[in-house]
C-alpha cells in the first residue's frame, strides 16, 4: 500500500455568518501535500491562503460564525471527524506551525529553554529539563546557533528578530512533525536575515523529510523553496504546477498578471498591468494534467 | 443599522438588558400615569394600611406610614435616573479633557493631569463621597456634586489609556505633518475614537452611579425624606426584618433591575460601536 | 549639485538609551535635485526612518543643518514648513482616521494651509480623489471597507492637497499586494511627471527602487555607505554591504537571478 498522502484537501469551503447573510470565502480548495514534499499556498491579501492554513491546524474549526465544509485529511485521518481536543493534541506535535513574526509569537514571559521544554512535552509529557535542554541545544546547532546556553537563557525580547525566527523554526521542527504550516515566515524580518533564515528552515526540513505547506504572497521567496505551487485567487485556486513549470509557463492569466506585476531588478520600469480583470476568473489551470 | 439589529437579537441577554432599561425609563418618565397612588410619593400618613403584605390592592405591600411601595419605587426611578444623568453630563466631560491632554501632550503636563486624578481614584470612592457630604448639607444637589467628584478620574483613566494608543496611530502623525493645531489633532481626530469606550462606560455607570446614590441614601446621606428613594427605603425596610421582608426585598430588586440592565445594555453597545 | 531643492549637511542623531548614546544617524550629508526620486535603502537600524522623520521635522538633528531651497531648516516648523515636504506613510491602514469621513481628511490639509477659499474646497477634493484614480463620490465614506490599494492613494492625496514640492514616500507600497503595488508606482511616476515633484523614496524593496528612483543611498547603521545613479548601483555596486543586499532579493526570472549571482561572485555587470 502507498503512503497516504501527508495532507490531502477536497472541496473545502469555508463561509462567516455575519450580519448581513453568509459569506463564502473558500469555494472549494483541492491540494494534496505527499510525504517529504514542500508545496507553496501563493495568493494576494483575502486570497483565502492564511485561512486554509487555520483550517489544517485546526483552530478555525472552533471560530463560532465559522462553518467549513469539505475534507481535510491529515495521514488519510479526516480533521472533521476529531474532537477540538483531538485536533489541539496534533497541533504541536504532529502539525507544528511558523508565524510571520516570529518575536511576537514567542511567548516573552518564558525563557526559550522553558519554551522548548514545553513544546518537547506534547510528545513526550514526562521529558526532564536536562534532556529538553540537550535536545534543544542539538536542533539549535542545526539553525547555526552556537552560543546555545545564552540563548535558552534568554527571553525572546533579548533576541534580535532573525535569531528568534531561527528558534522559532527549531522549536517548530523539535518534535519532527509530519507537516509544517509556514505562514509568510520572515515577511517581518530584512530581506538579508530572511534569506539565511528561509536556507536554514528547507535545509531542515529536508533532513528530517518534514512536509511543508508553504503560505506566501512573494512569488520571489516561493520560487527559492517550493517544489509545487498552487496559485489561490479569491477563494479558488486558480493555477497549479510544478514551481519550474509555473514560473517558465504561467498559464492562468491572473498567475500571469502576478508574475508580470513584479518589479524587476533588471530594471524595465514600473510594470502596466491592471489591478482587476474579469479573466482573472478564468477556470483551473493544472499543470500536472496537461503534460 | 442592520447590523446592530442582528448583534442585539442573536444575544438574548441583550433583549433582557434592553426590556429592564426600558422599564426603568418608563417608569421614571410616566410615573404620574401609572404610579398606582401618585400621592404616596411624598409624606402621606395612612396607618390603616400601614406594614401591609403584598396584595391585590397593594402589589409589592405598603410601608411602616402605609405608602404603597410600588409607588414609591416609581417614583425612586425617577430621581435615580435624574441623579444618574446629571452626573454623566458632568463627570464624563471634566475627565475626557483630563485624559486627552496628559495623553497627547505628555510630558509634565501628563504627570500633573494624571497626578491629581490618581489622588481622586486612590480614596475609595464611598469614603470620597462620604467626605465631601460630611462637609456640606445632605442634600440632592450635594450628592450628585460628591458622586460627580469620585466619577470623573476615571474616565480621565480610560481616555489617557485610548489617546496613548491612539497618539502612535498614523492619522496623527499625518496630521501633525500637515501642521494640525493640538486641538484639532485632540479632538477632532483623537476624541471620535474614543466615543465607542465612552458611551458604553456611560452606559454601564448609570446603572453604577444609582448603587452609589442608593448607598448614600442607605447611610442617611444622601437623598432626604420624604422624596422616594431606592437606598432609604432599604435602609429603612432592614428595620423590620424578617417579618416585612417586602419593604427591603422589593425595593433592592428594583437597584438590581436597574444596574443590572444597563450591565447588559453597556456590554451589547460595545459590540455594537467597534468598528469592523 | 547645483541649487539642490533639499540638503542635509553633516547630519546626525544620537539618542539616549538609558545610560548609553545610540548614534541612530552618522554625520550624512546628502543633496537632493528638484524633481528626482532619491531613494533611501537599509535595513531596520540603518537609520533611514530616522533621517525622514527628521527632514520632516519631527525631531531636530543632533548635529548638523537640513535646508529647503538653501534656507535652513528649524527645529520648531512653522506652517509654511510643513507645505514644503509632505509624507505618504507604510500602512495605509493607520493613516487614515477610521472615524472621519475621507473628505474630512482631506479637507484638513486645505484648512490647515488655507488653499482656496471654503465654498471651493469640497470641489477641491474631488478634484484630489480624481487625479489619483478614485471616485469623488468617496469623500463622503469613512475608511472602513476601502482596501489597503484605495486608502493609500487617498494618504498620497492628502500629501497632495498640501501642494509640497518635496514628498517622503516612506515604504509606500511594501504593505500593498502586487497588483496594486505596481498600479500605486505608477501613479506616484504620474503625479512626479505632472506636478513636478522631488520624491525621498524610502524602502527596502531593491527591485522597486531599481524601476523607480533616479539615485540610490545606501545606508547601513547610520551611515551613508553608497550614493549613485540606479543604473550605476545595480550594475557596478562599490560597497559590499550593496552587494549583499542586492544579492538577498528574492527574484522571479532567469535574468534577475543571473544578475544577483553575478554580483554575489564579485562581477561587474
Amino acid at each position: 500500500m502507498p503512503d497516504p498522502l501527508t495532507l490531502d484537501i477536497k472541496d473545502l469551503r469555508l463561509s462567516f455568518k455575519n450580519w448581513s447573510g453568509t459569506t463564502e470565502v473558500l469555494h472549494g480548495i483541492d491540494l494534496r501535500i505527499a510525504p517529504g514534499e514542500r508545496v507553496a499556498l501563493v495568493g494576494e491579501s483575502g486570497s483565502g491562503k492564511s485561512v486554509t492554513s487555520r483550517i489544517v491546524l485546526g483552530t478555525m474549526q472552533d471560530v463560532r460564525t465559522a462553518r467549513v465544509t469539505g475534507q481535510v485529511a491529515f495521514e488519510g485521518q479526516d480533521l472533521s471527524a476529531l474532537t477540538s481536543s483531538d485536533r489541539r493534541a496534533l497541533r504541536g506535535r504532529d502539525i507544528s506551525m511558523i508565524f510571520q513574526d516570529p518575536t511576537s509569537a514567542l511567548n516573552p514571559v518564558f525563557r526559550i529553554g522553558e519554551l522548548f521544554q514545553e513544546v518537547l512535552k506534547r510528545r513526550d509529557p514526562k521529558v526532564t529539563k536536562g534532556e529538553a535542554r540537550a535536545q534543544a541545544a542539538k536542533i539549535l546547532h542545526e539553525v547555526s546557533i552556537e552560543d546555545t546556553d545564552r540563548v535558552l537563557d534568554s527571553y525572546s525580547f533579548q533576541l534580535s528578530g532573525g535569531m528568534n525566527q531561527r528558534v522559532m523554526i527549531a522549536m517548530a521542527l523539535i518534535n519532527e512533525p509530519r507537516l509544517l504550516l509556514a505562514d509568510e515566515p520572515g515577511t517581518a524580518l530584512d530581506v538579508t536575515v530572511q534569506a539565511q533564515t528561509l536556507a536554514m528552515m528547507r535545509d531542515l526540513v529536508v533532513q528530517q523529510g518534514t512536509s511543508v505547506l508553504f503560505i506566501s504572497h512573494n512569488l520571489g521567496v516561493v520560487r527559492e523553496f517550493a517544489d509545487r505551487i498552487y496559485v489561490i485567487y479569491q477563494g479558488r485556486i486558480v493555477e497549479h504546477g510544478a514551481t519550474k513549470e509555473l514560473f517558465d509557463a504561467p498559464r492562468h492569466p491572473y498567475t500571469r498578471a502576478l508574475l508580470s506585476a513584479i518589479p524587476r531588478l533588471t530594471g524595465g520600469g514600473v510594470p502596466d498591468i491592471a489591478e482587476r480583470s474579469p479573466d482573472f476568473d478564468d477556470p483551473f489551470v493544472d499543470h500536472a494534467e496537461v503534460r | 443599522m442592520k447590523r446592530a439589529a442582528y448583534i442585539l437579537l442573536s444575544n438574548p441577554l441583550s433583549v433582557i438588558g434592553l426590556l429592564l432599561v426600558g422599564t426603568v425609563f418608563f417608569c421614571a418618565l410616566f410615573a404620574d400615569f401609572i404610579a398606582p397612588y401618585p400621592d404616596h410619593a411624598g409624606a402621606v400618613m395612612n396607618f390603616a394600611f400601614a406594614n401591609k403584605p403584598p396584595s391585590a390592592e397593594y402589589l409589592l405591600g405598603t410601608d411602616v406610614v402605609g405608602r404603597d411601595i410600588l409607588t414609591r419605587i416609581i417614583y425612586a426611578y425617577q430621581v435615580a435616573l435624574g441623579m444618574g444623568l446629571v452626573v454623566l453630563l458632568i463627570a464624563p466631560p471634566i475627565g475626557v479633557a483630563f485624559g486627552l491632554i496628559a495623553g497627547y501632550i505628555g510630558g509634565w503636563t501628563d504627570f500633573i493631569l494624571m497626578r491629581i486624578s490618581d489622588i481622586f481614584l486612590s480614596i475609595p470612592p464611598l469614603v470620597l463621597a462620604l467626605a465631601i457630604m460630611g462637609l456640606l448639607e445632605p442634600t440632592l444637589l450635594n450628592a450628585m456634586l460628591a458622586i460627580t467628584a469620585m466619577w470623573w478620574p476615571w474616565y480621565a483613566r480610560l481616555v489617557y489609556n485610548i489617546t496613548r494608543g491612539e497618539k502612535v496611530e498614523g492619522y496623527v502623525l499625518a496630521a501633525e505633518v500637515i501642521g494640525a493645531s493640538k486641538a484639532h489633532i485632540m479632538f477632532r481626530e483623537i476624541l471620535p475614537n474614543c466615543v465607542p469606550a465612552i458611551v458604553t462606560k456611560m452606559t454601564l455607570d448609570f446603572g453604577f452611579v444609582i448603587l452609589i446614590a442608593s448607598s448614600l441614601s442607605f447611610l442617611g446621606l444622601g437623598v432626604q425624606a420624604p422624596t422616594a428613594d431606592l437606598g432609604s427605603m432599604v435602609s429603612e425596610g432592614t428595620r423590620y426584618l424578617p417579618d416585612s421582608w417586602w419593604m427591603t426585598i422589593f425595593p433592592g430588586l428594583a437597584i438590581v433591575v436597574a444596574v443590572f440592565g444597563f450591565n447588559l445594555v453597556g456590554d451589547v453597545l460595545r459590540d455594537v460601536l467597534e468598528p469592523d | 549639485m547645483a541649487n539642490p531643492i533639499l540638503s542635509l549637511d553633516a547630519v546626525s542623531k544620537e539618542f539616549r538609551v538609558g545610560k548609553s548614546v545610540v548614534t541612530a544617524v552618522d554625520n550624512v550629508s546628502l543633496d537632493v535635485a528638484q524633481g528626482e526620486c532619491l531613494a533611501i535603502v537599509g535595513e531596520s537600524g540603518s537609520g533611514k526612518s530616522t533621517i525622514a522623520n527628521m527632514i520632516l521635522g519631527l525631531f531636530p538633528a543632533t548635529k548638523g543643518q537640513i535646508s529647503y531651497a538653501g534656507t535652513v531648516l528649524p527645529a520648531k516648523r512653522t506652517l509654511e514648513h510643513r507645505s514644503q515636504i509632505q509624507l505618504v506613510q507604510q500602512n495605509p491602514l493607520s493613516a487614515l482616521n477610521p472615524r472621519r469621513s475621507v473628505g474630512a481628511s482631506l479637507r484638513l490639509a486645505l484648512d490647515v494651509h488655507n488653499h482656496g477659499n471654503p465654498a471651493e474646497r469640497p470641489a477641491m477634493v474631488a478634484a484630489l480623489l480624481e487625479e489619483v484614480g478614485l471616485d469623488p463620490a468617496m469623500a463622503t465614506r469613512a475608511p472602513s471597507g476601502m482596501s489597503g490599494g484605495q486608502r493609500q492613494r487617498i494618504a498620497i492625496a492628502r500629501a497632495l492637497a498640501c501642494q509640497s514640492q518635496v514628498v517622503v514616500l516612506d515604504e509606500p507600497t511594501s504593505a500593498l499586494d502586487v497588483l496594486v503595488q505596481a498600479r500605486v508606482l505608477r501613479l506616484l511616476n504620474d503625479l512626479r511627471e505632472k506636478r513636478g515633484l522631488t520624491y525621498l523614496f524610502i524602502t527596502h524593496d531593491l527591485s522597486v527602487v531599481r524601476n523607480i528612483a533616479d539615485r540610490v543611498a545606501v545606508f547601513q547603521r547610520g551611515q551613508l555607505v553608497e550614493l549613485a545613479a540606479t543604473e550605476t548601483l545595480f550594475e557596478n555596486p562599490a560597497n559590499p554591504y550593496t552587494r549583499t543586499l542586492i544579492s538577498a532579493v528574492p527574484v522571479v526570472s532567469e535574468p534577475e537571478l543571473a544578475l544577483r549571482d553575478a554580483l554575489a561572485a564579485g562581477a561587474t555587470v
